[in-house]
């Protein structure tokens, strides 16, 4: 079978499963994505993960868009599922409202979850209950703001607000100039 | 605390390893908490080498972006753009003619070449075989020769186009390439004789680092990571793109899941890129190297420009009204990047800009396992546990 047509049987599949929770089945260039509610995220995985025609053992990716202003609910988190033994592949994206951007972590289901969530809290503030250790990997820890939210600005206008760490850096550089070649030479 | 047979008292130590350190190829940092020589805890620090890829592409047309996937793995550049430019056509409905494919398949090959011979040389530099680093070099100036004839660049080549390749290959580059194919097998073995009945190599690398089949597809590690543990998962194989479902091909795959399997997988790759750019020279077709519909997304080449009508009224709204709206959407598209998995997902709003752009790139999740690799195991094996998933910072922080 085509493997759009074995994705399309796989989402609905899942939302006769999950009727309540499964909004839109979307397909697009042969890709299927389903969209669903995030409060039951944890157990829809579990059930694609778990169930042996299924089997999608592979967790490629898990990522934060911000559609402000777009869409009603303003994050979504995408998950990019993949079976290796089945070979079918299919995309779930879970709604995450902005007045409570949190939902449950899958990093207990597949291993590798549990830096992609990690990323996607970092980029976006969007929390992951049940995470083992939800902390920022990519900003420095003391960061203030989200990154890859489009009202976070692309350039820095922040003006005295700017991280402590990069005036910090600013400072250094300055106190060093005195070991410039330079100055160093007029010394001696 | 334990008292040691003499009474004296003996504590967990904490150690630093890296952002600057020679082994961890790159700004990798590493905390350690050690039990003599024994690792009990290890956290890996990564985002050292940031640079908001993804924020950037969003405010970038999709022609712009293409150099910013240069720099994610800069070890093979060739892969990259094949990758984000591949996604990029997959959204726009473009296909690439059939001289594209088997050219951007045999570039792609090259650069895994390149990407793997490095890896080797690094890799038992850290181990301590030092003679293999030099030999391995060689051949990978080759290639980048190869590279800077083709495009002028050896590194950041940005060759691949959304449609297509920037220019057509030379005769001189075939031929040189030909002769490269020819000569690498024998170079290849020639490595093999350094190092793989070498007893220091083997007590080194076997049964270090063990991952099991299940485990590492749990990880969602991929590329020879995950083949050195039985896995045959290939996306040159499980969804071919370009020419790759014109050659032959094998994949290699290992046993036991430790740094020796990896090792032999990556050795095993290293013959079949030859046997594909050896056959995609054989096969090369001629024709076009842009497809015509990607005149709309990207810029006809030079020489049309200054010839024909036609080029010339695409070039200049290009650049002045900006590129042609992408129909609305949302596109994963993986390809075999020498290191593992490399996908993009592109979500677009019906503008000529990315709304979003996701890189899933296979450094990130290979450093997500370095604490499985490494607890437990001594704090020598750490060096050949970095080397072994073959990471690089630039493209695991983006």
């Amino acid at each position: 079978m085509e493997p759009k047509l074995i994705a399309q049987a796989i989402a609905e599949a899942l939302k006769e499963r999950y009727p309540e929770e499964v909004k839109e089945i979307k397909e697009f260039r042969g890709q299927v994505s389903v969209l669903v509610k995030k409060e039951r995220i944890r157990e829809i995985m579990e059930y694609l993960h778990d169930t042996p025609e299924l089997c999608f053992s592979h967790l490629r990716d898990i990522c934060g868009v911000d559609y402000l202003g777009k869409k009603e609910n303003r994050f979504e988190v995408v998950y990019q599922l993949f079976s290796i033994s089945h070979r079918h592949m299919l995309r779930v994206r879970a709604e995450v409202p902005e007045d409570d951007p949190t939902l449950d972590s899958v990093a207990g289901i597949w291993d590798g979850g549990n830096w992609h969530e990690r990323e996607c809290y970092d980029m976006l503030g969007i929390r992951f209950n049940g995470h083992p250790d939800l902390r920022r990997i990519l900003m420095p820890e003391d960061w203030e703001g989200y990154p890859l939210r489009k009202d976070y600005p692309m350039k820095s206008d922040l003006g005295d607000k700017e991280w402590k760490g990069l005036k910090k850096v600013f400072e250094l550089s300055e106190k060093n100039k005195i070991y410039e070649m330079g100055d160093h030479a007029k010394e001696r | 605390m334990p008292k040691s047979a003499e009474g004296l008292e003996t504590k967990e130590l904490t150690i630093s390893m890296g952002p600057q350190h020679p082994a961890t190829h790159g700004v990798l940092r590493l905390v350690l908490a050690l039990d003599g020589e024994t690792v009990v805890k290890c956290t890996p620090y990564v985002g050292y080498l940031h640079r908001g890829v993804e924020k950037l592409a969003e405010h970038m047309t999709y022609l712009n972006a293409i150099p910013l996937t240069d720099r994610l793995d800069y070890m093979s550049s060739m892969a990259n753009n094949e990758g984000y430019c591949l996604a990029v056509e997959r959204l726009f409905g473009i296909e690439a003619p059939e001289r594209a494919k088997y050219i951007r398949t045999m570039v792609a090959e090259m650069s895994r070449i390149s990407s793997h011979i490095l890896w080797l040389g690094t890799h038992a530099l850290d181990i301590g075989a030092m003679t293999v680093f030099l030999y391995s070099f060689r051949e990978r100036e080759w290639i980048l020769d190869l590279f800077e004839m083709l495009c002028g660049a050896r590194l950041t080549t940005t060759y691949v186009r959304i449609g297509g390749v920037r220019n057509d290959v030379s005769q001189e580059f075939l031929d040189s390439l030909y002769k490269f194919t020819d000569e690498f097998p024998g170079r290849i073995a020639e490595y093999e004789t350094l190092i793989d009945q070498n007893r220091i190599w083997l007590k080194r690398t076997k049964r270090i680092g063990v991952i099991e089949a299940d485990e590492a597809v749990n990880w969602g590690l991929t590329g020879p990571t995950l083949r050195g543990s039985g896995v045959p998962y290939d996306v040159r194989k499980y969804a071919p793109y370009d020419a790759y479902d014109k050659v032959e091909f094998d994949v290699p795959v290992g046993k036991n899941g430790d740094v020796y399997d990896r090792y032999r997988c990556r050795m095993e790759e290293l013959r079949q890129s030859t046997r594909i750019i050896r056959q995609c020279i054989e096969k090369l077709p001629l024709g076009p190297i842009m497809a015509p519909e990607a005149s709309k997304v990207s810029l006809p080449p030079k020489d049309n420009v200054l010839k024909d009508m036609e080029s010339m009224i695409h070039h200049f709204v290009l650049i002045t009204k900006g590129p042609i709206a992408a129909p609305e959407g949302e596109i994963y598209s993986a390809v075999e990047a020498p290191k593992g998995e490399l996908g993009f997902y592109i979500v677009s709003d019906g503008t000529g800009r990315p709304y979003r752009m996701r890189v899933r790139s296979p450094s990130f999740v290979h450093a997500s396992v370095i604490p499985r690799l490494c607890e437990g195991s001594l704090i020598a094996d750490v060096i050949a546990n970095i080397g072994t998933i073959d990471i690089v910072l630039g493209e695991c922080d983006r």
